[in-house]
């Protein structure tokens, strides 16, 4: 009874956390002019109206799904992985330097892809190790490394599209020359959805649960998050730990990235990341990194993009109101949590 | 950390939100579900629906549709674009219009030509009209030979050819920037005949030395600014001014080349600009504006939406041009070129008798031409066909800038 009863107040502080997020929402969107009822129901109609629609949710799920899982990795290992947006740029960019040299070679599509796959992971995870060797190497914090990093990843997307990897005769931000179908992830019939991108989510959300739950490499990465010189004098190697867990999510973060390219767009943009690493940052933030949570909660985040896409075609209003609502409510949960601390450290 | 329990509670409050507002009383009537008498056609624009430019030159021929073909009505996506909309495609965008009910699909930009494709192969019962696209050209490179596509464009070279006109008649440096957006086929050939508009002014009507007038093209990227991702037009712009040049003829579908001239402009040394696209642009700085070509793609959307209707709508390719006996008639003109408040008059009047001429049969695209590399375009006397101009491979001689990227 009385474990009912904290679990009750406990769920009541945080779904607080929830309905001040939503009251702070509808207090902009009545300021803006419009009905938060309506604008709530359109978001739910565009998510989850149609197959279609709930196939589209899907398409943001997997990559999110993906960056999200690794993201868990960094943090358990406390870990502020801010070059996750740069890390799915890498693998992007390794997933279509590897497309584009063997698109014409006589191997079959999965060989091609399968080499794609592993360049975008390799990429993906040799660009957040770069963030790791800046922190244990240089002293860098991994914040300011991985800001620079993204900077620099940008930077070299730009300059492939609109360098060597340019259309012919063409200079354009709208990117790269599309794969032939035949390299295209196959999507579900009448769908953009392919099966592939959620298996490897859920695959990697699986992954990342159990290492960190049932195995000694989970442990010793957590031991190294919450007391980092403890778990060294320990006998716990914790600087490899730590790279060892920005290589882990750097490989995932390319497999993003290798999603993005092969089942999405089916070329290199220069937005290939769709802020996934950021919305990821978000999602890893609101379930506080149990893995558990990550496949609703990232379900309910890309409903929220997808949903959002109705506003401007129903109701006339920006969908970056879409961007608001998910901000609000990680700020109303971190919000209610840290109310909730401070009552708790009270005397 | 919080207990599994409350992150449940927390996230079943905001999935029955959700979950709520979905499973409401279904669509209303005057948002979702048309009229059985009513005809919805889809928009998509790749820019914001006011940007005073491309896009909202669009928007408002939607709008002129409604009001002029009784019982239609618009749906419509701004900003389709993947910086504007992380993860989405035009494609999937369309799908969205579609489910409003759309009964035909535009798509506005060159930039979704993919997505066009693409939509248009998955829904062949879809009418599309995907505009400045050539897939629909049976003479065109890209001819995909598809039962629902039509291109539309007007005949922006001879708006272009005006803009440079009145940029070379106004100029005191002799320099005209060019704020050229990304680099195609279609903008190759809009900033050249810029360029011939100004060289015709200069050397037929002014009587001036070519070797004098400098034209010089600067390419941001894509059709406006994202920050980060294209070079700014501001900066752009200010560049231009900062370094001698007095006139911009701008080719991107916002006006900061106008509200650069505007802030740079001074008595000793005046600047001005020519804005693109949208029959109101001037607005931004009419003292600045020596006048602005622009489309009006109202007309051709109405035959378009009636033939639909009527059941008698054919894939097609239209280049449309001017109506040369009024080419600002709102009705019948695809292309046209309003005045600027900042234009002189007397180059205003040269600019009557530059458009007569033009309509007289006047064409600028005839030799002695070179590209910019200096090979031959076209001999004396020879014009250039419909594909030569379209698929013009690089910008001309006397032209200074890029032709294609990172040469």
């Amino acid at each position: 009874m009385i474990r009912a009863r904290v679990l009750c107040q406990q769920a009541g502080r945080q779904a607080g956390g929830v309905i001040l997020a939503l009251l702070a929402a509808s207090g902009l969107l009545l300021l803006a002019g419009a009905s938060p009822v309506e604008v709530f129901r359109q978001i739910g109609l565009g998510a989850f109206g149609s197959v279609t629609r709930l196939a589209d949710v899907l398409v943001v799920w997997g990559p999110l799904a993906l960056v999200t899982a690794g993201l868990l990795v960094t943090f358990a290992a406390g870990l502020w992985n801010i070059g996750i947006e740069g890390q799915i740029v890498m693998g992007a960019i390794g997933v279509t330097g590897s497309l584009r040299l063997l698109q014409d070679a006589p191997l079959p599509a999965w060989a091609v892809l399968s080499v794609a796959l592993a360049a975008g992971m390799m990429a993906g995870a040799a660009w957040a190790m770069l963030s790791g060797l800046l922190k244990t190497v240089g002293g860098v914090n991994e914040i300011f490394g991985g800001l620079g990093l993204n900077f620099i990843a940008s930077a070299l997307i730009l300059w492939l599209i609109f360098g060597p990897w340019k259309r012919p005769g063409i200079g354009s931000m709208s990117g790269t020359e599309p794969f032939p179908d035949s390299l295209w992830l196959p999507a579900l019939a009448g769908t953009r959805l392919s099966f592939w991108s959620v298996a490897l989510g859920l695959a990697a959300v699986g992954a990342v649960a159990l290492l960190l739950s049932r195995t000694v490499l989970g442990l010793r990465l957590k031991a190294v998050g919450r007391n980092f010189r403890a778990a060294y004098l320990l006998g716990v190697p914790a600087w490899r730990h730590l790279l060892l867990a920005f290589g882990l999510c750097g490989a995932l973060a390319g497999v993003a990235g290798f999603v993005q390219v092969t089942a999405v767009y089916h070329r290199l943009i220069p937005s290939i990341s769709s802020g996934y690493g950021f919305l990821g940052l978000m999602v890893a933030l609101i379930i506080r990194c149990r893995a558990a949570w990550v496949a609703p909660v990232a379900v309910f985040f890309a409903a929220i993009t997808i949903g959002g896409i109705q506003l401007p075609i129903a109701l006339q209003l920006d969908s970056s109101l879409s961007g608001v609502l998910q901000g609000l409510l990680v700020l109303g949960v971190l919000f209610s949590d840290g109310l909730r601390h401070r009552a708790a450290a009270r005397p | 950390m919080a207990r599994p329990g409350a992150w449940g509670m927390r996230l079943l409050a905001g999935l029955l939100l959700v979950g709520l507002a979905g499973c409401g009383s279904g669509p209303s009537p005057d948002v979702a579900t048309p009229r059985t008498d009513e005809f919805v056609f889809g928009l998509l624009m790749v820019g914001p629906a006011n940007d005073r430019g491309w896009s909202q030159a669009h928007f408002e021929a939607g709008q002129y549709v409604e009001k002029n073909v009784s019982g239609t009505r618009m749906v419509y996506v701004d900003k389709v674009n993947p910086a504007d909309r992380p993860g989405t495609t035009p494609a999937q965008l369309a799908n969205d219009l579609l489910d409003r009910g759309a009964r035909l699909i535009i798509f506005n930009s060159d930039d979704m030509k993919d997505g066009a494709l693409e939509f248009a192969r998955a829904h062949p019962d879809i009418p599309i009209i995907h505009i400045s696209g050539d897939n629909a050209w049976p003479k065109g490179r890209d001819f995909a030979r598809l039962p629902n596509l039509a291109n539309v464009m007007g005949r922006m070279e001879h708006g272009a050819a005006m803009a440079g006109f009145v940029a070379a008649m106004t100029t005191r440096t002799g320099r005209i920037g060019y704020l050229g957006p990304l680099i195609n086929d279609e903008t190759r050939r809009l900033a050249a005949a810029t360029y011939l508009g100004a060289r015709h002014a200069w050397t037929q009507v002014l009587k001036r030395d070519p070797g004098q007038l400098r034209f010089k093209v600067s390419w941001i990227g894509f059709w406006f600014n994202v920050p980060g991702v294209t070079a700014d037009p501001t900066q752009v712009a200010d560049g231009f001014f900062s370094s001698g040049f007095d006139v911009i003829v701008s080719g991107i579908d916002t006006t900061e080349a106008l509200a650069e001239a505007k802030k740079f402009s001074t008595p000793d040394k005046p600047a001005w600009a020519i804005p693109y696209d949208y029959v109101n642009a001037c607005a931004e700085a009419e003292g600045n504006c020596l006048g602005v070509p622009y489309y009006n793609w109202g007309p051709a959307y109405v035959q378009h939406v009636e033939a639909v209707r009527a059941g008698t709508w054919q894939p097609s390719f239209q280049w449309l041009d001017p109506d040369w006996s009024d080419i600002n008639n709102p009705d019948r003109s695809a292309v046209g070129f309003q005045k600027g408040a900042a234009l002189p008059p007397a180059a205003a009047q040269e600019l009557d008798a530059f458009i007569g001429a033009l309509a007289g049969g006047l064409n600028l695209w005839t030799g002695p031409l070179r590209y910019q590399d200096g090979t031959v375009f076209l001999k004396p006397g020879e014009t250039a066909t419909d594909t030569q101009v379209w698929y013009l491979p690089q910008l001309l001689q006397g032209m200074t800038g890029q032709s294609v990227s990172n040469q």
